[in-house]
């Protein structure tokens, strides 16, 4: 079966300095791939080479199977997107901004209705793009890129601006798309949290070099969570607990034991209160980004 | 051609709301209009001189030739090929212009294609309204007599070669927009290159011919008239093949630098 996006061995240079470095991409069709890395790593440069909008060599790019350079019109045909900024029109209103799409696409009026209602904008559709809020921006560049009905869709931090609801309902539609319409996404973000919540598939990018790959069972296996426990004297716990197995860790007055179970750490509590110490909270840490690209640096 | 279609349908779409789509309409009403005005409140002292119908129609609409051959028209020219480019600058829609299954090339040709049409409308209406304002004066103040001759294929004759030596303008200034997003940079190049295509036309430089900026000037030339004004000027004069050779090369140009270029 063909991938819906494969990159082989990707380079891509601004001047001197080297952006992507030796990609290989591997996107699944009817996955949502998260696309994870710092601000800088190299994830919009991807997917605008992705999109053909930088040059690339022939054999390096490959969207459904087919090399992008020498298939140009019929990949994009195939994909959606949202790269940055949603790029609009700020001087037509929502709706002549899908109108306008729509004579591009030759696709009929009726489907810009549909879009629009999709993302929440009916009520918006008269008033002007530049006046948009940057969330309702980020809402129109979505309902833009879903108006082909694509096959594929590239979308660049979708939830860039969106207040708590919005991004629970993109998140939602991105869930829809994949499962219920058999879509591809390749999502990108600098949050580790939003991809777990919505991909199946997670490529980790930082300065240009793609440092993992794989389903989001294989990094949660790598992201292994930890329980803090807030307590005092942190050191006499340390001990307490050290001796009972619980292998914890001191950091910066911080102490950690690795998440196994919750009756795991309601024993750790037990212990800590049977000891006379004061325990103000315990709860479970996922490892941030941050962490989390040291833990793979190191395993690399 | 298709995709030329669709993406000129779009240019219309997206600019008809702005300026530059309105000033291809305003500019030739609003200059018509005060000639017309003008003829009109001085019809005492213009009819005193006593000038034949075709002396009179050809003072009244040297008035608007003059003034859009000389001054108006590569600024206006300029302010297009600025205009086309900018609606893409200003809202960074190139990303979104390229990432969509079009031709590159549709895409740029549309782009220009649209700013010649709106050159085309705008001398069109110019050519229009100094014909129908001439009649209207007639009816308004009959001494006049603008009926007894028909400028019509003079006058067309004329605004089509204003068109065609504009073409080396625009094709030029297009590129210029198109690399580069500011409006001082193609606009400063384009003012000095206006200013220094009229003095070369005008001390009558004998490579005047070569340089875009003074082709309008040119083509306004009296000497580019038959031996009557019934046989009508020669159109295809030198310039005017230069300016057409200027389009094509700056038009290959332009896609040459598009087709290389990194959208970032």
């Amino acid at each position: 079966m063909n991938l819906a996006i494969e990159t082989r061995g990707l380079n891509h240079y601004f001047g001197q300095q080297h952006v992507v470095n030796d990609l290989s991409l591997q996107v699944p069709p009817g996955s949502i791939y998260g696309f994870l890395g710092p601000n800088g790593a190299g994830k919009t440069t991807t997917i605008k080479i992705l999109l053909n909008l930088l040059q690339v060599p022939r054999d390096k790019v490959f969207i459904f199977g087919k090399d992008l350079t020498t298939h140009r019109i019929e990949s994009l045909a195939r994909l959606g997107s949202l790269v940055e900024q949603p790029a609009i029109y700020s001087h037509l209103t929502g709706r002549e901004n899908m109108y306008n799409r729509c004579l591009l696409l030759g696709i009929r009026r009726e489907r810009a209705e549909d879009m629009l209602q999709l993302v929440g904008l009916s009520d918006a559709a008269r008033k002007k793009a530049g006046k948009y809020s940057l969330g309702m921006k980020q809402r129109l560049g979505i309902g833009l890129a879903l108006l082909s009905d694509p096959e594929l869709l590239l979308l660049d931090e979708p939830t860039n601006g969106l207040d708590p609801n919005g991004i629970i309902e993109i998140r939602n539609l991105l869930i829809k798309l994949a499962t219920e319409h058999g879509k591809t996404i390749l999502v990108s973000s600098h949050l580790l949290a939003e991809i777990e919540r919505t991909a199946t598939h997670v490529g980790i990018i930082n300065k240009g070099r793609l440092l993992f790959q794989g389903t989001i069972g294989d990094l949660q296996q790598l992201s292994k969570p930890v329980v803090e426990i807030d307590t005092n004297p942190p050191s006499r716990a340390l001990e307490i607990l050290q001796e009972a197995g619980f292998a914890p860790q001191l950091t910066e007055q911080k102490l950690t034991i690795p998440y196994r179970s919750p009756e795991d750490h309601a024993e750790a509590n037990r212990l800590l209160v049977a000891a006379g110490l004061a325990v103000y909270a315990i709860h479970p840490m996922r490892k941030d980004l941050e962490h989390l690209f040291l833990d793979i640096t190191k395993n690399n | 051609m298709r995709s030329l279609y669709i993406s000129l349908t779009s240019e219309f779409y997206k600019s008809r709301k702005s300026l530059a789509f309105w000033a291809a309409i305003v500019l030739p009403l609003l200059i018509c209009g005060l000639i017309a005005f003008g003829y009109f409140n001085a019809s005492e002292r213009i009819l005193k001189a006593k000038l034949p119908p075709m002396a009179l129609w050809g003072q009244y609409s040297s008035q608007a030739l003059a003034v859009m051959g000389m001054l108006i028209l590569p600024f206006y020219v300029i302010f297009m090929a600025f205009s086309v480019n900018n609606i893409e600058h200003k809202n960074d829609t190139w990303k979104t212009l390229f990432s969509l299954p079009l031709h590159k090339l549709s895409v740029y040709s549309a782009k220009l294609v649209y700013a010649m049409l709106l050159v085309f409308i705008c001398l069109g209406l110019f050519l229009i309204l100094t014909f129908a304002f001439g009649h209207l004066l007639h009816l308004l103040i009959p001494a006049y007599r603008f009926d007894l001759y028909d400028p019509l294929m003079l006058l067309s004759q004329y605004y089509l070669k204003l068109f065609l030596a504009s073409m080396g303008i625009l094709s030029f200034q297009f590129v210029l927009s198109l690399i580069w997003g500011d409006f001082l940079k193609p606009m400063g190049i384009g003012f000095v290159g206006t200013i220094a295509g009229i003095i070369c036309a005008n001390v009558h430089w004998k490579y005047a011919y070569l340089i875009p900026f003074s082709h309008p000037t040119l083509a306004m030339r009296l000497g580019s008239m038959r031996k009557s004004p019934d046989e009508g000027i020669d159109i295809m004069t030198r310039e005017i093949w230069v300016s057409l050779a200027y389009m094509a090369v700056f038009f290959i140009a332009g896609y040459f630098v598009l087709s290389k270029r990194n959208i970032k």
